[in-house]
């Protein structure tokens, strides 16, 4: 009897060490050996009861992964960036404009992505950095809208997050937004698909721990647009919650949608605090 | 006495309806999750068991549970769930085939999907493909793989 307690007590000490080595690591990312990056924050108000503190996905990555990210000339979704810079200054549409025309350098962003999803004001809903840059397309240069998930959509989101790394995450959750938050609450703790998984069983229940060979993370979006190599091209936000509700064994909404743009804020908000990382770089 | 034989007969077919499976719905659930009754009439066969837990497309039970006596052939154990090396020590058949077919029945929210169910889900899609499928849908293991897995838990003890 007592020779069985001890073996199960050796079992569970086992699955201890097990865990232990799949926590995130204790790193410092700093970009271009210039650009602090905030990869740990205190854990939003909203969140106080899951989290003490949220953490970025940067740290659930293995070495050489991480080491990519440090440095822009190692990060191929700079490249990404470096085609957006061109198209940014290049007049297309009927009015004859380029982004360059009305908002002078790409600089000029810095401190748009961490608030984006905002509602705009002009009509009440919550639009996304993607839909901003549509209507400054059709409106404003007289250009034809990008598809959402379309590679100039990638690249120019990947250009605008460029500019605002290391400013911490912050969008607003209250007043006009408040609606479309909660809605985001509701789809992140619904269980979705012939698995039954919910955002919140992966990302919250299980980050730090292994399901199958992926190490899963708290599912931040500071990163986003993301590189990964495993397409060889960035990913969008969208796309990758599509990603992971497929994987479910569900019906993902469509990209772009009201349900996943409502998603979005409330998947930022539960990163308050962590530095804009995007462009990243993730396996 | 040719009554009797007709009766005799139909009850073999009958019989050979439930040798061959019991659908999820008609499962007989005990008070603790736990089923009795084998979901092929017959005993699985362990050997075949292995290979749908440790196979993606089919248990990949092994994305969430890892198993000792699997770590020099399959690659990748998950550790959502607990080691399941000795579950046999732990539960009885009946529990371990309750636990296969619906975990939700025996752990109360659990992460775990249920393995042999076919409605009650929120925007099922076709497998993994994104698409839309109609409940119901064919349970994730068949009732023969679910015995198969079954047996092959039962060959887990320390
Ligand atoms: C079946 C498990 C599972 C579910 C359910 C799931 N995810 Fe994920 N998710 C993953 C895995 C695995 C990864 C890749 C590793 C990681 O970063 O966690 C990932 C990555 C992510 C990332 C990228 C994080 C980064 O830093 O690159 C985001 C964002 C994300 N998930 C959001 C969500 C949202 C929102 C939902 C619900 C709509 C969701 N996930 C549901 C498994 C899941
Ligand atoms: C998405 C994760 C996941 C998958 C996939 C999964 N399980 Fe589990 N399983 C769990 C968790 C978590 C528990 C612990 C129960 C709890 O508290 O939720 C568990 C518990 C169990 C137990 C009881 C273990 C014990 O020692 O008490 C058995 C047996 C089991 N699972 C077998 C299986 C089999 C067989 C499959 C595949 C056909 C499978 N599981 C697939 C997550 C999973």
């Amino acid at each position: 009897m007592s020779q069985k307690y001890a073996l199960i007590g050796l079992v569970a000490l086992a699955a201890v060490a097990g865990a232990a080595k799949a926590d995130p690591v204790d790193d410092t990312l700093v970009i271009n050996d210039e650009i602090e990056m905030i990869t740990v924050a205190p854990a939003p108000d909203h969140l106080k009861d899951v989290f003490d503190v949220v953490r970025s996905g940067w740290l659930y990555r293995e070495t050489e992964t991480r080491d990519m990210q440090r440095d822009d000339f190692e990060n191929p979704a700079m490249l990404h960036v470096e085609a957006a810079a061109a198209v940014w200054s290049t007049p297309e549409g009927t009015e004859g404009k380029s982004c360059a025309s009305c908002h002078n350098d790409p600089e000029s962003m810095a401190g748009v992505r961490p608030t984006m999803p905002k509602v705009n004001p002009n009509n009440g809903e919550l639009w996304a950095l993607e839909q901003y840059v549509n209507a400054c397309r059709t409106e404003r240069m007289g250009a034809e809208a990008w598809k959402w998930d379309s590679q100039d959509m990638r690249d120019m989101t990947a250009l605008i997050s460029s500019v605002s790394r290391g400013l911490p995450m912050n969008v607003a959750i209250d007043g006009p937004a408040a609606p479309f938050w909660e809605k985001g609450k509701e789809i992140y703790y619904t269980r979705y698909g012939q698995l039954e998984l919910s955002c919140a069983n992966c990302h919250e229940d299980n980050n730090g721990r292994y399901i199958r060979a992926d190490h899963l993370s708290q599912g931040q979006t500071n990163g986003f647009p993301v590189y990964r190599f495993r397409t060889t091209n960035l990913v969008s936000m969208h796309n990758r919650f599509k990603g992971c509700i497929r994987d479910t064994r569900g019906e993902p909404f469509e990209i772009g949608s009201p349900e996943f743009v409502a998603l979005e804020l409330y998947v930022a908000s539960r990163g308050q605090g962590l530095s804009v990382e995007g462009p990243a770089v993730r396996q | 006495m040719i009554r009797g034989m007709l009766g005799l007969l139909v009850g073999c077919s009958l019989a050979g309806a439930a040798l061959a499976e019991t659908a999820p719905a008609d499962m007989k659930v005990g008070e603790n999750g736990e089923v009795a009754a084998s979901l092929t009439g017959a005993p699985g066969n362990a050997a075949e068991g292995r290979k749908v837990f440790s196979s993606r497309s089919a248990g990949n039970c092994v994305a969430c549970h890892a198993v000792s006596e699997m770590a020099h052939d399959v690659q990748f154990h998950g550790d959502v769930g607990p080691s399941l090396d000795g579950v046999a020590d732990r539960w009885n058949e009946a529990e371990l085939r309750g636990i296969v077919t619906n975990a939700k029945k025996i752990f109360e929210g659990t992460v775990m999907p249920a393995f042999y169910k076919t409605t009650g889900y929120v925007r099922p899609g076709d497998a993994f493909t994104t698409k839309p499928a109609a409940e119901p849908l064919p349970p994730l293991l068949t009732a023969q793989q679910i015995e198969d897995v079954v047996a092959y838990l039962m060959t887990l003890k320390e």
